[in-house]
């Protein structure tokens, strides 16, 4: 209560936290995972190495990529379900594109994006302008876009990939592969554009109270677009990557990994309502997660148990994170 | 004579077949504090958008200082003419501070500096006196708080002319003398306002000038020491009347009167301490209290919201298991809640569903809501309370506030209580339902209910035939029927010593 004495004759409430500690809650999860590093150490020696790490950080980074995308529909308080979809349409369609109009290869990138930034457009116009319930729409396209990727490819695995995407899910600079610099690049973009730059913040207003974004001359509308286009385009980013990785694009590319999205998400402290939450908290969430999977493979847990047990950490993860901020999750 | 700084010169205003306003002129001259009254549907929100340049208006013009009105679409050019501090908080609970202050003018351009932020907005709440810590959440301020950000704000676009909406209705007495006392301040600084409330009181006490609307047109403007209350209210409801003191028709209650509530030795730290309060059957009974006074806890209490540490709620000499809502009701408690739009109804059910959502256990067995019993019941809600709806199934969302209370109160009437508790139950409607809703309870405590009207307002407060007053958590006094009004709002802001019995 030593605020009320410094405020003096000023209005005073009370007030349980200080505004330092607000801040604190975005580290809430870093003693977690130092804390899994050390359970990692002792499980196994292989753990700890920069292999090791490297290769779990090369795990989650498709996974990550739709994270960051989701994060940002979430911190303007909308969702995008659609993303595991477009991780895999947009490289299916980056591949049989230029096969079925005789184009040269160097086109399957440009069209991979090309694709992603065209369901964002899609999911944006429908549910800002037109207004619809973005959960139901954006499940439609999810359904819609595994769909049509089985259509194209007949229900098979493509495995002839052109060179530039075998190339950015697999090559190496100075011992880290690429698709980890990518993602560290636009995470790092993320956490400045929505700590430090106008739009990024107008995410957080929407998020917050869409009505009094609008009425601070905020075009929301707008806002909300671009940032399914964006979310979009980092989904197909995510999808060219996991198909260089694994060498190939299967019919049922992404399936479920929105659930893990989500998980990641709220774990690192995102608000399925809007307004709150944090890149870098996002980025935690799915850290945390990815090692409870590497220590798990270590343990020897055996793989057809992998999913039940999937299920568990999410929970597990969830109650982890609401101990470790003391706030309420919604 | 100086140019107004806001007018609107014969505005007229239609949506569709109806009229909003007809041929309104306003001019608010700089310096004032202009009342704008009027019962709810009077036209004042519709003029409150044109004023702020949301709605253009059909004919007539608004002018600044003037100058015409900017273009509808330079909204940057009317936020720095005029804003309009609503009841719905436009403030973003999960943003700072600094940055609900500069929202969506963080930067010029490039990265925002937190810091520089938080240094300037510093300064400018020290300059119109609010002083919290910039970097706080805004959800941590409360609502005087968040208010005063929301002027600030304003100000800080240069606006002098700020339009307050109800700005005292969610704000307990204390804090309206604070809220007074700055408004003098700013008012001194050059700013300008246009005051919108339904409490003819702070009008007189706050306003210069007063101007009344009805039915969309402007009735009279005027000098407020030219237009005495009665006359006000007059010109508000066009017939003279006035909120009669509505006790002085109803005898007084027997002493052998069974006791319907009794309350014994209530504590809840930190919140009320040794609260004794008995209600006969019959009886209505304030429990009069400002904000921090504990009087809305003690009725929260009664009803099963809260559970006190200590002591014992009884009616009908039973006592009540604490702390639960269906056991308060099974025990005969019906109660209206103090927040209406929070936890008084679901504004997408039907008023029929609302009004009856208490009850659905005994309009069918097993689970099964009769819908002719609750139709039935709902229409005859609908005609007692005077509720003006479209009928049992509409909505609740599309009634007038003043009726939405209304089917709240129906609610808590439903069960057929023995007890019926009700906090604030005047809050933000017109005079006229206001005087119905204090009809209402009159007539529940004439048919045998115990009644306890917990409110901060002397007008819900004049029917009762007695008044327990609690100040920071503890009874303070208590008065009988025919209690001056001065002797009562002193105890309740814990100025009097000896309580007037």
């Amino acid at each position: 209560m030593s605020q009320v004495a410094e405020t003096g004759t000023a209005v005073v409430s009370p007030t349980r936290s200080g505004p330092r500690l607000a801040r604190l809650r975005d580290f809430a999860l870093l003693p977690v995972i130092a804390v899994l590093f050390v359970v990692g150490a002792l499980v196994d020696r292989a753990f700890a190495t920069t292999d090791n790490v490297l290769n779990v950080l090369q795990s989650q980074t498709e996974l990550g990529l739709l994270v960051l995308a989701e994060t940002l529909v979430l911190i303007a308080g909308r969702f995008d379900l659609s993303l595991e979809a477009t991780i895999g349409l947009g490289p299916a369609l980056g591949v049989l594109v230029p096969a079925w109009l005789h184009l040269s290869a160097g086109w399957s990138i440009p069209i991979c994006l090309l694709v992603g930034v065209l369901v964002g457009v899609v999911n944006g116009l429908l549910i800002v302008k037109f207004r619809l319930s973005a959960f139901v729409l954006t499940l439609g396209m999810l359904v819609a876009g595994h769909g049509l990727v089985i259509a194209f490819t007949k229900g098979a695995s493509i495995f002839k990939l052109p060179a530039s995407f075998t190339y950015a899910g697999s090559a190496v600079w100075g011992r880290v592969p690429v698709s980890v610099w990518i993602c560290a690049v636009l995470f790092a973009a993320g956490i400045v554009a929505l700590g430090f730059l106008r739009h990024g913040r107008a995410l957080y207003a929407i998020g917050g109270n869409v009505d009094a974004a609008r009425a601070a001359g905020i075009r929301t509308d707008r806002v909300l677009i671009v940032g399914y286009v964006i979310a979009g385009l980092l989904a197909a980013l995510a999808g060219l990557l996991y198909s260089g990785h694994y060498g190939s694009v299967t019919a049922s590319q992404g399936n479920q990994m929105i659930f893990q999205v989500f998980a990641a998400a709220v774990i690192g402290g995102v608000s399925l309502d809007g307004g709150k939450g944090t890149i870098f908290g996002a980025l935690c969430g799915l850290i945390v997660l990815g090692l409870i999977q590497n220590i798990l493979t270590f343990a020897g847990v055996p793989a057809e148990w992998f999913q039940a047990i999937n299920g568990v950490i999410i929970i597990l993860a969830l109650v982890l994170s609401r101990l470790v901020s003391g706030k309420a999750q919604d | 004579m100086t140019e107004p700084v806001a007018s609107a010169v014969a505005v007229t205003k239609r949506y569709g077949n109806t009229a909003a306003l007809t041929d309104v002129t306003l001019a608010v001259r700089a310096g004032e504090s202009h009342a704008l009254v009027g019962r709810n549907g009077a036209g004042k929100s519709t003029l409150v958008s044109v004023l702020t340049g949301l709605q253009a208006p059909d004919g007539g013009e608004v002018r600044f200082g003037g100058g015409p009105a900017p273009p509808l679409g330079d909204r940057a050019a009317w936020r720095r003419l005029v804003a309009c501090v609503y009841q719905k908080s436009t403030i973003i609970p999960t943003l700072s501070v600094a940055e609900n202050l500069y929202l969506n003018r963080q930067t010029d351009r490039g990265l925002i500096s937190w810091r520089r932020l938080r240094t300037d907005a510093r300064v400018v709440l020290g300059e119109w006196g609010l002083a919290v810590d910039p970097a706080r959440p805004a959800g941590d301020l409360n609502v005087e708080q968040r208010q005063m950000l929301e002027i600030a704000r304003a100000l800080s676009h240069g606006a002098r002319f700020i339009i307050l909406d109800e700005p005292t209705a969610q704000l307990d007495g204390a804090a309206i003398q604070r809220l007074f006392r700055r408004l003098h301040g700013l008012r001194e600084q050059g700013v300008t306002f246009l005051y919108i409330s339904h409490h003819l009181d702070e009008i007189y006490e706050v306003c210069q000038a007063v101007t009344v609307l009805r039915d969309g047109r402007r009735v009279v403007t005027a000098p407020v020491g030219e237009l005495p209350r009665p006359r006000l209210v007059e010109a508000m409801t066009g017939e003279a009347q006035g909120l009669t003191g509505t006790a002085a028709g109803r005898p007084a209650v027997r002493e052998d009167a069974p006791v319907a509530l009794k309350l014994q030795g209530l504590r809840l730290p930190g919140t009320y301490e040794a609260v004794h309060l008995t209600v006969r059957a019959g009886e209505v009974v304030g429990l009069a209290g400002g904000g921090a006074s504990g009087a809305l806890e003690v009725g929260e209490t009664i009803v099963g919201l809260r559970t006190a540490r200590e002591g014992t709620v009884e009616v009908a000499g039973r006592s009540v298991k604490a702390g639960s809502v269906p056991e308060a009701i099974a025990a005969g408690v019906g109660f209206v809640p103090h927040d209406r739009h929070a936890s008084g109804f679901v504004p997408t059910l039907s008023v029929a569903e609302n009004a009856t959502l208490s009850i659905a256990d005994r309009l069918g067995r097993f689970g099964w809501v009769g819908p002719g019993r609750r139709r039935a019941l709902a229409e005859r809600y609908i005609r007692d309370l005077d509720i003006t709806t479209d009928g049992p199934q509409q909505p609740v969302s599309g009634l007038s506030g003043g009726n939405q209370q209304k089917v709240v109160m129906a609610r808590a009437l439903s069960g057929e209580p023995r007890v019926l508790v009700l906090l604030n139950p005047t809050a933000g409607v017109d005079v006229r339902s206001k005087e119905s809703l204090l009809g209402i309870v009159d007539a529940a405590a004439a048919a045998g209910a115990a009644v306890l009207v917990v409110s901060d307002e002397l007008d819900d407060l004049r029917g009762c035939d007695r008044v327990a007053v609690m100040f920071r958590g503890r009874m303070a006094g208590e008065y009988r029927r025919g209690w001056p009004d001065h002797g009562l709002v002193a105890a309740m802001e814990g100025v009097s010593g000896e309580p007037g019995r």
